[in-house]
């Protein structure tokens, strides 16, 4: 295998998912706590290809097929989420969503 | 030289996948978040080649930076400026420290987890054939193996439009919130 060794892919991907971690965390809009939370599911897809590859098996990357689609629906309920709730004019902030607090 | 070919490439996408990661989450205009999660899918993209998974990185390209981010903006434009100004981190100082605790931890368990697990046999990747990971072995393996995935996943697409549609459709509660804000404005 050319370039770097799978532990540097791993790595990488350890990285993003913790940049996204933090992102979903920090943020207060819904529609960065949505595109933080790609970057998880992305960085997640990277170490499935790193251990395809690792063990010579397609079973990872058919999971990260799976993966993408459930991103994509992810995003279509989730967007959904928000336009309705910009339609109901409350806030953009996932602080002041708090209707269902018990 | 080929070696050092892919070894510059690997390095400018992964730069390239972790700066613009850390760009999303520092952005304070989604806009320009999305636009940098563009560019960060790009250089997975980039990644899944190098890492020998053609038709995943093909894939990426067309659905994610493509259809997915594209209706990300679309909605970012319909919101307008009410999807700015959000504040950037909210809550107590002790929660956004904690948040950032929280996400080393998880960024130390993961790499302590896998080095713990498979950090001998890291270093020697099977060999494999010309062929791995093209739309061909993948398409095979869809309509073989994992069927049955490939099924599920159709039907969750098709729970997620549905729900898609029953989400964009206007409610009575909207319509009421219209009418009562035609009645200011005339009055």
């Amino acid at each position: 295998m050319q370039g770097p060794e799978i532990a540097w892919y791993l790595v990488v991907s350890a990285l993003l998912f913790s940049i996204g971690t933090a992102g979903v965390l920090l943020r207060r809009s819904p529609l960065i706590v949505l595109l933080s939370l790609e970057i998880m599911l992305n960085a997640a897809n990277l170490a499935l290809i790193s251990f395809a590859r690792l063990h010579g098996d397609h079973d990872g990357q058919i999971f990260a097929l799976a993966v993408m689609a459930v991103a994509a629906s992810e995003v279509v309920v989730g967007l959904g989420l928000i336009v309705a709730i910009a339609r109901r004019r409350l806030d953009l902030d996932v602080d002041r969503l708090r209707v269902l607090r018990g | 030289m080929g070696d050092f070919l892919v070894w510059a490439v690997w390095i400018l996408a992964a730069a390239g996948c972790l700066g613009s990661g850390l760009a999303v989450i520092t952005f304070t205009n989604p806009f320009y978040s999305a636009l940098a999660l563009i560019s960060n899918l790009g250089s997975l993209a980039v990644l899944f080649l190098l890492a020998s998974a053609e038709f995943l990185a093909a894939a990426q390209v067309l659905v994610y930076a493509g259809a997915v981010m594209v209706m990300f903006l679309f909605v970012i434009a319909y919101l307008g400026d009410r999807s700015e100004g959000v504040r950037l981190s909210g809550g107590p100082s002790w929660v956004r420290i904690g948040a950032v605790v929280a996400a080393t931890a998880l960024l130390v368990e993961v790499v302590v987890v896998i080095g713990m697990a498979a950090g001998d046999r890291l270093s020697d990747p099977a060999q494999v054939r010309g062929s791995f990971g093209s739309p061909e072995e993948i398409g095979r393996l869809f309509l073989t193996d994992h069927l049955l995935a490939f099924e599920i996943t159709s039907i969750v697409l098709l729970v997620a439009a549905v729900g898609g549609v029953v989400l964009g459709s206007r409610s009575r509660a909207e319509d009421e919130l219209d009418e009562a804000e035609a009645a200011r404005a005339g009055a």
